[in-house]
This record gives C-alpha cells, sequence and structure tokens, in this order.
C-alpha cells in the first residue's frame, strides 16, 4: 500500500495543470465562445457558422484542405505499405538508420521545406531548368504554386510520419504466422492476401487517420509558398486572425472550431480502430 | 532472385524523394550563380559569410534559442515531476493526461493560435510569454510519453520504495535516485522537443508577429530576398536538426547497451 500524504503529487501537479489550463483550456473556451460572437465580439449569435456554412469560398477551403488532405495522404501510404515493409527486410542495422533518417526528415517541414522545393522546381529550379535544357515539355510546365506542387511538399511530410508508424505494425506480423501458413501450404501472396492483410488494415486506416488530420492541420508550407493565395482551411484561418484590413477573428474562431471537430473525428476513428486491433490479436 | 530488387526499388524511391530536396538546398547554398545553367556555375562559401555577418540573423538565432530552450526546460522542470508523482500515486490521473494530449493533436498551431490571440492579446500579458506557455503544451506528448518510458524502465515504484524504506523522504528520494537514473531518457525527449520547437514558425509568426525574428520568421522574411542566403538558412538548420538527432540517438543507444 502507498503511504498516504500526498504532497509531492499536489506540489507537483498544480503548476503543471495550471500551465495546461492557460494554454490549452482558456484558449479553446475563448474560441469556441468567440466563434458564437458577433463581428467585433458582441453578442451571441450563430451567424458565424451561418456563414461557413453560406459562403462558397470557405466550401472551397474546406473541399480543397479535405482533397490535398486525402491525396497527400494516400500516395504517402501506399509508398510507405511497400516501402517500410522492405525495409523490415533488411538487417537491424540497415533498419535503424532508415528509421533516424526519417525521423530527421520529419523534422524537416513548413518553411524550410516549401523552400527547398522552390530551390529545385520554382520559376528558376534545378529541375525546372533540367526539364527545360532536356525539352521535356510536360515536365517544364509543371508549376510549383499550383495544387500538384503543394501536393509533392505534403507527401514529403508526410511520407516520413507514415513509415514511424508503420514499421511497428509490421514487426506485429511474426514470422511464424508465415511460416506456419507456409507450412500449410500457402504462398506468400495468400499469406499477406488471408493473413497479413487482414492483420495490418486496422494500424493502416488509423495512420492514414492520422496523415490526414496532420494535412489537415498543416499551414506554414502553403503559407510560405504563396502567402495567402492558396484558399486552405488554415489559410483561411491565418488571414482571418492575423492583424491585417480583412480581419475577422470571429469568423476565423468558427472555422478554427470545425476544423477542430474534423482532427477530432479523424483521431477518433484511429483510436477505435487500434482498439478493434488489440481486441484481434489477443 | 527479383525480390531484392523490389526491396531497393521501394526504398530508393522513398529515400530519393526525402534527400533531393535537401541535397537541393545545400548545393544551393554554396552555388555562386544558378540561374540558367544546369549545373552551378561556381562553388562559393560567400552566403555563410554573408549570413553569420548578418546581425539580424544572430540575434534571430538567439531569439530561436531562448524560446525553444526556455520552454523546454520549463517542461524539464514542471512536467517531468508531474508526471512522475502521477505515474506513481495518482495512476487514474493518466487518463486524463491522455486527453490532453489528444485535445493538442487536435488543436494543432493554427487552432491554438485563434485562441490563444482571443484569450491574451491586448490583456497585457507579453505574447512572447504565451508562445512559450503554448510550446510547453505542444511538447506535452512527446516529454509525457518520453518521462513514462524512463520511468518503467527503471521500475521507478519499486526504487522508490526502497529509498523511502532507507528513511528518504519522497522529495530527496525523487532528486537523488529518480532523476539520475531517468535523465539520459528524458534528454532524449527533451532534445526532440527543443528540436521541434526550433522549426516552429505558426505560432511564433501569428502571437508575436514579424517584429520579433525568430530563425523561422528570418527565413520567411529572406525566401523572396535572396535565396541563396535562405538555402544557406535552411542548411544550418538542418546540420543542426541532424546534429540533435545524432545525440539523441547516441544516448538511446547507450541505454540500450547498458540494460
Amino acid at each position: 500500500m502507498r503511504k498516504r500524504g500526498n504532497g509531492l503529487l499536489i506540489a507537483s501537479t498544480i503548476p503543471f495543470f495550471l500551465l495546461v489550463f492557460l494554454f490549452l483550456i482558456v484558449p479553446l473556451v475563448f474560441m469556441i465562445f468567440g466563434s458564437f460572437q458577433g463581428n467585433g465580439g458582441i453578442g451571441f449569435t450563430f451567424d458565424q457558422y451561418k456563414e461557413v456554412f453560406q459562403n462558397a469560398y470557405y466550401h472551397q477551403a474546406f473541399k480543397n484542405s479535405i482533397l490535398i488532405s486525402f491525396f497527400s495522404s494516400i500516395i504517402a501510404i501506399v509508398l510507405a505499405v511497400f516501402a517500410t515493409y522492405s525495409i523490415t527486410q533488411f538487417s537491424k542495422k540497415i533498419q535503424d538508420r532508415i528509421l533516424v533518417f526519417a525521423n530527421l526528415t520529419s523534422n524537416f517541414a513548413g518553411i524550410p521545406l516549401a523552400f527547398a522545393f522552390i530551390v529545385l522546381l520554382g520559376n528558376s529550379g534545378l529541375f525546372t531548368l533540367l526539364f527545360k535544357h532536356f525539352g521535356w515539355e510536360t515536365l517544364s510546365s509543371f508549376h510549383l504554386y499550383s495544387w500538384s506542387g503543394l501536393v509533392l511538399i505534403y507527401i514529403y511530410f508526410q511520407l516520413p510520419l507514415a513509415v514511424m508508424l508503420l514499421f511497428p505494425v509490421y514487426q506485429g506480423i511474426q514470422t511464424q504466422w508465415k511460416e506456419a501458413a507456409s507450412l500449410l501450404g500457402a504462398t506468400t501472396f495468400q499469406f499477406w492476401l488471408r493473413i497479413g492483410l487482414p492483420v495490418i488494415m486496422p494500424s493502416i486506416a488509423g495512420t492514414f487517420s492520422i496523415l490526414f488530420a496532420n494535412a489537415m492541420g498543416a499551414y506554414a508550407s502553403a503559407y510560405a509558398l504563396t502567402g495567402s493565395t492558396y484558399n486552405l482551411v488554415t489559410i483561411r484561418i491565418g488571414a482571418l486572425t492575423s492583424g491585417d484590413i480583412f480581419a475577422k477573428p470571429e469568423l476565423g474562431s468558427a472555422i478554427a472550431c470545425l476544423l477542430g471537430l474534423t482532427l477530432v473525428v479523424a483521431l477518433l476513428i484511429n483510436e477505435w480502430l487500434s482498439r478493434k486491433i488489440r481486441r484481434d490479436l489477443s | 532472385m527479383k525480390k531484392p530488387f523490389l526491396h531497393y526499388l521501394t526504398i530508393g524511391i522513398v529515400l530519393l524523394y526525402l534527400l533531393v530536396p535537401l541535397l537541393g538546398s545545400f548545393l544551393y547554398s554554396f552555388a555562386t550563380n544558378w540561374h540558367k545553367t544546369i549545373l552551378p556555375e561556381g562553388l562559393t562559401i560567400k552566403w555563410y559569410m554573408e549570413l553569420f555577418g548578418d546581425s539580424r540573423f544572430l540575434l534571430s538565432l538567439g531569439r530561436s534559442l531562448i524560446m525553444s530552450l526556455s520552454a523546454t526546460l520549463l517542461s524539464l522542470v514542471i512536467m517531468v515531476p508531474a508526471i512522475f508523482s502521477i505515474v506513481l500515486y495518482a495512476p487514474k490521473w493518466e487518463k486524463l493526461i491522455q486527453s490532453i494530449i489528444v485535445m493538442t493533436y487536435a488543436m494543432p498551431g493554427i487552432i491554438l493560435a485563434v485562441g490563444l490571440i482571443r484569450a491574451y492579446a491586448g490583456s497585457g500579458v507579453s505574447m512572447i510569454l504565451v508562445t512559450i506557455g503554448a510550446y510547453f503544451v505542444g511538447i506535452l506528448p512527446y516529454m509525457y510519453q518520453g518521462t513514462r518510458n524512463s520511468l518503467r524502465n527503471i521500475h521507478a515504484d519499486s526504487l522508490m520504495e526502497a529509498a523511502e524504506i532507507l528513511g528518504a523522504s519522497r522529495f530527496i528520494a525523487f532528486l537523488k535516485v529518480i532523476v539520475p537514473s531517468i535523465m539520459s531518457g528524458i534528454l532524449v525527449s527533451a532534445l526532440l522537443s527543443f528540436s521541434i520547437l526550433f522549426g516552429e514558425f505558426v505560432l511564433v509568426n501569428l502571437l508575436v508577429g514579424g517584429s520579433f525574428e525568430t530563425v523561422q520568421v528570418y527565413l520567411y522574411q529572406k525566401l523572396n530576398q535572396s535565396g541563396h542566403i535562405a538555402s544557406a538558412v535552411v542548411a544550418c538548420y538542418f546540420v543542426l536538426v541532424a546534429i540533435l538527432t545524432a545525440i539523441m540517438v547516441k544516448a538511446t543507444r547507450k541505454k540500450e547497451g547498458s540494460v
């Protein structure tokens, strides 16, 4: 039994919960509260939400964010599903090195990442010049500042994350299962179709929802590329909130609340899926 | 055999995709002139000389260091003891911490910034302090994970029991027994948190604005002015993150080796 007298518990947790309260709960409450206020922070109204749901411009922003998050997550996860499996086929030492590299590049996001792509594919980028030199018209007309350019950048920060999240999943597939399956006469293809995939599928879907949430909340890369021109949810929130002439912080709060809700749903799906796996395996 | 080649191919695609943008920036930061030719016309270190001669850059570097360091130290001093006592003495509260972590995931920088501006802008509280507070919350998931795993690895509960039987007070036992044994594990989480914060742009840009230049804000300002200087900043930033990662890997390996 533990001794009574929780002095240490109280003394150590009070400052901790105070900071969490001040810098997580308070802003959350103020944001939710602000989203129900009229312009200028007056009264109680649903106008901001009405505006978001009626204005085609904000529909577009949500549509764009969802599309770019969906496509970048799909491409990243398909690449990662194969590459991560390949990684597990190498020695422990090489696996470690690749994971360290993934970890390292996962930190390479936001402004530096956007800039690295400008160097490669911007108007006088390295590859742009190369494609022009060889006269590859279709490639040299590729525009970094377009949606497909942004997808390339999003894939970059999704890919290492996907590899790191999927790696432990493959380690859960035990060689004994494979041996047992092959003893019973299953081919490798049959093993993956009947055993491997069903086991890892919930994890892949869970990883996908994390990637999706990650992309939905991304802001800096798109902002670095073209300022406020991309019509993404996060870019709209930033523009409505920061102090330029178009600032409408109450509307920004409403959009931020809706985005937060989207992320909560994505995270709940992941939570639900990961609980599903545990039940299956135990 | 066909199979190994496929494995090389899939890994190769991913590695190439992750490597090429990095190499491009490094090369560009050493290039004299690179507008019409495929390869740079010459190599130079003058962009780095210029960068490190720019007091604006050095100041921004200092600001980034101060911001990231103070948030990391704050979490070492406040978060680690809190997580320690919750894990050991109030395990029921771990659910609460996990809910807080889910909340931080559901409120990335851009959303948190909206709330923080509404709550604190114009209230007289320094927005720089607010940003550090937000950083504290932002690194909670990494610090929690690291601290909890370290505590589990050293069997903190039996250590505490032993120390208390030998007559140490709980506080002394924590300071003299627990802290030294979890130090290396905590250090890894702290370095990870530090490197994440060092690359943070959204909160500091929205909360404090352009008047308070950190490295990321400086980089953003330089993007449209000088590509070479900007890529020198990117290269330096990446080297710093690489060094921090190397230290983390070494610390983790040492820990694994000693067990």
